[in-house]
């Protein structure tokens, strides 16, 4: 089983956002990985393991689009249990969801998974795009916004469960096939492969952290870099940021003292009671 | 330019409310094409949603064969690209819904077109605004390909009202339809008696603060007083507190009612995001530092435990 997990990284989403000259200003940020893409790196490494802990039995190769320094985001997933890695040249800030689809397109065509697994969203773009467009390229089926997902034990078909408006949806797909996943992917039954994992697996909630030995193990992982020119990829952009600017502010909201204040404001000044 | 293709999702008899707000965007987009609202229904038996569509659109072209019955991208998005190309259209529009976001961008890549996501607002033929960074960040988009996709916030346009005369219905012919081998098993709704979350005017969210899924209770019964739906925020949610569908936020369902109240919910960005839309927001906090004060026009510094039954009594009082 081989499975490729796409990743990327993402200025922390906690620090307030710089503008300069009409644009986002990354240049102090703190990166970390999207943290849709450390989902899907769990997502893979339970699916090639026997159980939490246990033995594995499969490769999890990771993708990313972006300048050498990604390769430390990278190193941090390789930590986590993924085997190796491909880092293709490309400046992340300005690529669009098509490109990044058509460069990965490239990289499936070449590396042959299974499987590849992809966060459902970055929290920088928040497009929501990418998997949809990869599985579009490739003809393959697709299954978005996981909340879980089962591996049929003749690897050759996968059941899923989808968060969708109304609820949660089952699809089953056969492999090859993109999938995007959603938040309760890491949870603790979420995430199995019959071929491997009997019915009563279980793994921790949340996605593992590096353990020390992970950390020294993934220094001598391959990070392959590839130039995006050797890819043969149409790298035009479909879509251009013109410009971007910070929301208008709210206006500065007031305390009150009491449920009765606050009642009395809602119907009175803000009318809606 | 062309026509403006819009995507709406129907039930057997009808639009569905959710895809209002894809139909004023598609008549917004179409003053800049030129031509007319073609509007697209997909499924199964389908031909009374067909003609409710017609009320709002200029023509309506409905794919209804036993093999689309089911909301796969696999299907429905060769069938929206291939009457894009068939219409000579040069937009396809659809709400952002889970549905919208699925099958939008596959269809994209069948057109080879580029896609905007999210949109809250049209500026051009392939012009538009929308939210990125949690809604932290405002952007502005040109789609340079000859079509132009879109998927529509649909919290930022009015839900369209039926025009003066009715579109004609032309049933189309789907072709071969292949899911290549996917399959929809079966959805498990989530059965509420409330609003929709996306289209209350009032909605009332709990966080972790709430502590146990028991105690919700009382937040819908605040809820139900107001008419509104609940909602929550990923803390709550992902402590399982609340079904996941009640999400709030960046990663969940965007909201923008009337009237917002956020109890025992600290204000993380990714809820902010969802939310900050919302005409008059109300937070309840026993924190007095929560960041959720920062974007509420009324805040109250309270444990939930005595505002809310007080919240409820008050409202009975003023309302008798």
């Amino acid at each position: 089983l081989k499975i490729l997990v796409s990743c990327k990284r993402v200025p922390n989403p906690e620090q307030k956002l710089k503008f300069n000259s009409g644009a986002v200003d990354v240049s102090g940020a703190s990166w970390q990985v999207n943290p849709f893409d450390e989902y899907a790196v769990e997502t893979a490494l339970r699916l090639t393991e026997k159980g939490k802990g246990g033995e594995r039995s499969g490769e999890v190769v990771l993708v990313s689009i972006g300048p050498k320094d990604v390769g430390q985001q990278m190193r941090g997933l390789l930590a986590m249990g993924a085997d190796r890695g491909i880092l293709i040249s490309g400046d992340d800030g300005t690529l669009d969801s098509d490109q990044v689809a058509r460069t990965l397109r490239a990289v499936v065509e070449a590396e042959k998974p299974d499987l590849v697994v992809m966060g459902k969203q970055s929290v920088d773009g928040d497009s929501n795009q990418v998997g949809q467009l990869l599985a579009g390229y490739l003809g393959w089926p697709q299954a978005t916004f996981l909340a879980s997902i089962v591996l049929a034990a003749d690897g050759k078909s996968a059941t899923v469960t989808r968060e969708v408006d109304a609820g949660v949806e089952e699809k089953k797909i056969p492999l090859p096939a993109v999938v995007t996943v959603d938040l309760r992917i890491i949870g603790k039954k979420a995430v199995r492969n019959a071929a491997l994992a009997p019915d009563s697996a279980e793994w921790e909630d949340n996605q593992r952290y590096a353990s020390l030995k992970g950390i020294m193990a993934a220094k001598k992982k391959e990070i392959k870099e590839v130039a995006a020119a050797s890819l043969g990829v149409n790298a035009q952009p479909l879509v251009k940021t013109l410009h971007q600017e910070p929301p208008p502010a709210r206006k500065a909201g007031v305390k009150v003292a009491s449920v009765e204040e606050l009642v009395a404001k809602l119907h009175t000044e803000a009318k809606v009671l | 330019m062309g026509a403006v293709a819009v995507f709406l999702e129907t039930t057997d008899k009808s639009v569905r409310s959710t895809s209002l707000p894809a139909l004023t965007a598609a008549r917004e987009l179409a003053k800049h094409h030129g031509g007319p609202v073609v509007a697209i229904v997909v499924g199964n038996g389908i031909s009374g949603a067909a003609q409710d569509a017609a009320r709002y659109a200029d023509k309506v072209w409905t794919f209804d064969a036993p093999a689309l019955k089911d909301p796969i991208a696999e299907t429905w998005a060769p069938v929206l690209a291939n009457a894009v190309k068939k219409l000579g259209a040069t937009a396809l529009v659809a709400s952002a819904t889970s549905t919208g976001k699925d099958v939008l961008p596959r269809a994209a890549a069948l057109l080879e077109a580029g896609m905007a996501s999210d949109i809250t607002g049209v500026k051009g033929p392939k012009t538009f605004r929308r939210p990125t960074y949690a809604g932290n960040a405002l952007t502005d988009v040109e789609v340079l390909t000859p079509i132009v996709v879109a998927s529509v916030r649909q919290t930022e346009f009015a839900q369209a009202a039926p025009a003066a005369s009715a579109g004609a219905v032309e049933a189309q012919d789907a072709g071969n339809v292949d899911p290549l081998g996917a399959s929809f098993v079966s959805l498990h709704a989530t059965k509420s008696v409330r609003p929709e979350l996306t289209e209350a005017q009032v909605v009332v969210s709990g966080g972790r603060g709430m502590k146990t899924s028991e105690n919700f209770k009382i937040l819908e019964q605040l809820t139900d007083l107001l008419g509104g739906a609940l909602g929550a925020s990923r803390a709550a949610a992902d402590a399982g507190l609340v079904p996941n569908d009640l999400q709030v936020g960046q990663t969940g369902k965007v909201v923008a009612p009337k009237l917002y109240i956020a109890v025992a919910i600290s204000g993380a960005i990714q809820h902010l995001a969802g939310m900050k839309g919302s005409k008059v927001i109300v937070a309840i906090n026993k924190d007095p530092e929560a960041p959720i004060f920062q974007v509420a026009d009324y805040g109250l510094v309270a444990n939930w435990e005595q505002a809310i039954p007080a919240l409820i009594a008050e409202i009975k009082k003023i309302r008798s």
